[in-house]
């Protein structure tokens, strides 16, 4: 077996754009008349109070990420009424990280793949406590 | 007229895997269609704190049975990116060959069940007749039939001799014909015909805005296929995405159908460039940073996104798969068809909820 | 056993129905099962047919670890078959959890829920390890009926 080359590595880096609360709902539709579509969220658990959402689109197989750092005690904007094709992914975030969407289109209120019995925060290393969106 | 709310699923006779869907209907035509999962959720992607990356390859192959070692190919090929890993040629040839072989089977499968899901038995047990060539050839090479489970990182886990080649091409040569024995009955039957044309419909711009991915988009006239990100050894193979326009289920199956054929070519241009050389290189360090890998799985467009903290284990992994992004479009496609119609439609996306779920 | 009672068992033995219910699977053993019911396998030589409906069937078929959902679906299911009746457990998953039991939203094997005749080691089995449970089970269930 070959040793792989050991060059200078270097960690990589997602290239993303950050967004806030505020000009998210702008950016996607930008992103929309653009022409491009979208291919999933991603969410990251950062630390006890926030996590990233990474909103993923494509163009001609030319990827562009979005990039929002979320407290986890406020809801986040939904993009489901621009795109809704993102209702799926935004109640799987609901269920897992325990992150609510404001505006949800079609709205599992975090039962989408969950059961009472452990309706918590599966994906979270501190869960955190639900909070409705109203 | 009244309504009335049907519950499908999630045992039915059709759909070889859970999903419920509450169909409401006014007399027989549906107005709604939403869609209920978790029937088949396990959290896998939180696994990665306790597996650590290497490990991690049999989970993620576990993801889908059908495609597995597509899965694990888009794993592999995320991480290896991330590491600056150099995979030797020989092994990116033998993961492609591999991974089309899956999608041979996959869409014969798929083909299978949808002859089933309307009745035609006859054409769904040629099919899985045929599959089980395909079938025969993943054992005979890798010892198993469905969970192939070759890849490991820096490479794959077993080679081809010649005489494994010479035997692969001749097998081939049988599915190859013996499916086109049945492209007239797949194509051009009545029953077929009857019970797929025009059900389902799918426009262009529905497909693109909600997201679809896979033979559901390209059924609808867009051609993305991301096997022209030119993964593995899709650079130096010739291939042009199959397209076709109708945007009804009849157009997905003739995509399906199509790029079965064109896998089967894939692999044996596959075979007869086959390099000489290492099959893997030994991978050292740990994954660190953040980055995504797209490959084409039967079903459409894989996404994975990672995230390293420099230990054995990944902090984060998620998996977009192809049926995931399908759910929303097959949501538009059910309202205005006939209750009967509902089942055809539903596996026109080739629903994979196992995928979905994870 | 008066000879009504006789000829129902020897009939029942002779030709078993079978409900399959992917229980959170990957889809490894469902096709598996499905590709025992083809052409080259062909379970249906042994008078075996699947059927969708649970209230016809004499074997139930379990593929893939339980979870918190489908552990209702499972039992209910289970409740609806008539007796006699036999449960075969498939796969790794099916058996203990297999790769997954220490995922978040998992049981664990379909003992856990239900009881279990026999058990299909395999990730997945191959189609020849399927039909020899579903011909041990019919043994267990001659005893049983």
């Amino acid at each position: 077996m070959a040793e792989a080359k050991t060059t200078e590595k270097k960690i990589p880096v997602l290239a993303t754009q950050a967004v806030e609360n505020d000009n998210l709902k702008a950016e996607i539709r930008r992103l929309k008349s653009e022409g491009y579509r979208l291919v999933t969220l991603t969410c990251v658990d950062l630390d006890e109070e926030h996590v990233d959402l990474l909103y993923s689109f494509d163009k001609d197989l030319e990827m562009v990420h979005l990039r929002m750092q979320q407290p986890k005690s406020t809801p986040a904007p939904s993009i489901s009424d621009i795109l809704f094709g993102a209702f799926l992914v935004e109640n799987e975030i609901q269920d897992q990280f325990g992150i609510c969407f404001d505006g949800l289109v079609l709205n599992f209120e975090n039962y989408l793949y969950l059961e009472e019995e452990v309706a918590r925060t599966p994906f979270c290393k501190y869960s955190v406590i639900r909070k409705d969106a109203q | 007229m009244a309504k009335t709310i049907i519950p499908f699923g999630p045992q039915h006779p059709v759909l070889p895997e859970p999903i419920h869907l509450s169909l409401t209907v006014e007399d027989e035509i549906v107005t709604q269609a939403v869609p209920a999962l978790g029937y088949v959720h396990r959290g896998l992607e939180k696994l990665c704190d306790i597996r650590d990356y290497h490990h991690m390859i049999q989970v993620v192959e576990r993801v889908c049975g059908i495609c597995s070692k597509i899965h694990a190919m888009c794993y592999c090929h995320g991480l290896e990116e991330m590491m600056q890993v150099e995979v030797p040629p020989r092994a990116k040839y033998l993961r492609t060959i591999w991974s089309e072989l899956h999608r041979v089977h996959s869409h014969l499968l798929w083909l299978g069940l949808f002859a089933d899901g309307f009745g035609f038995e006859a054409l769904f047990y040629q099919l899985w007749k045929i599959r089980e060539r395909v079938m025969d050839i993943n054992e005979a090479t890798t010892g198993n039939r469905v969970i192939v489970s070759v890849n490991v990182m820096g490479g794959v886990r077993k080679d081809l001799s010649l005489e494994q080649i010479r035997w692969i091409l001749s097998e081939l040569e049988l599915v190859e014909s013996e499916l086109k024995a049945l492209e007239s009955t797949i194509l051009d039957d009545y029953t077929v015909k009857e019970r797929t044309v025009g059900k389902g419909m799918l426009t262009k711009e529905q497909a693109y805005d909600l997201g679809a991915a896979g033979p559901t988009l390209r059924g609808s006239g867009i051609a993305q296929d991301c096997r022209q990100l030119n993964y593995a050894a899709f650079s130096d193979l010739e291939f042009e995405p199959v397209v076709e326009y109708d945007g009804d289920s009849y157009a997905r199956s003739k995509v399906r159908y199509r790029e079965t054929l064109q896998s089967i070519d894939l692999v044996r241009q596959a075979l007869h460039k086959l390099p000489d050389g290492e099959i893997n290189v030994k991978v050292k360090g740990n994954p660190e940073g953040e980055g995504v890998a797209r490959v084409e799985q039967p079903r459409g467009e894989l996404f994975y996104y990672f995230k390293g903290n420099g230990t054995k284990h990944l902090e984060r992994l998620r998996i977009r798969t192809p049926t995931f992004a399908n759910i929303p479009p097959l949501a538009a496609m059910l309202p205005g068809i006939e209750l009967a119609d509902v089942p055809v439609v539903v596996l026109s996306i080739d629903p994979c909820i196992s995928c979905t779920e994870r | 056993m008066n000879m009504l009672s006789k000829f129902l068992q020897t009939s029942r033995i002779k030709s078993p129905w079978v409900l399959h219910f992917d229980c959170g699977s990957c889809n490894g053993c469902d096709i598996e099962t499905l590709a025992v019911l083809t052409p080259v396998y062909d379970v249906e030589r042994f008078g075996i047919i699947n059927v969708g409906n649970p209230k016809h069937a004499d074997v139930f078929l379990v593929t893939g670890t339980v979870n918190h959902r489908n552990k209702k679906v499972l039992k209910n299911l289970y409740d609806q078959m008539p007796q006699p009746r036999a449960v075969i457990a498939i796969g790794a998953c099916g058996l203990s959890g297999g790769v997954f039991r220490d995922a978040p939203n998992v049981v664990g094997g379909v003992d856990k829920v239900i009881p279990v005749d026999v058990y299909v080691p395999g990730c997945p089995p191959k189609p020849e390890a399927i039909i020899d449970g579903v011909v041990k089970a019919l043994e267990l269930f001659a005893a049983k009926s």
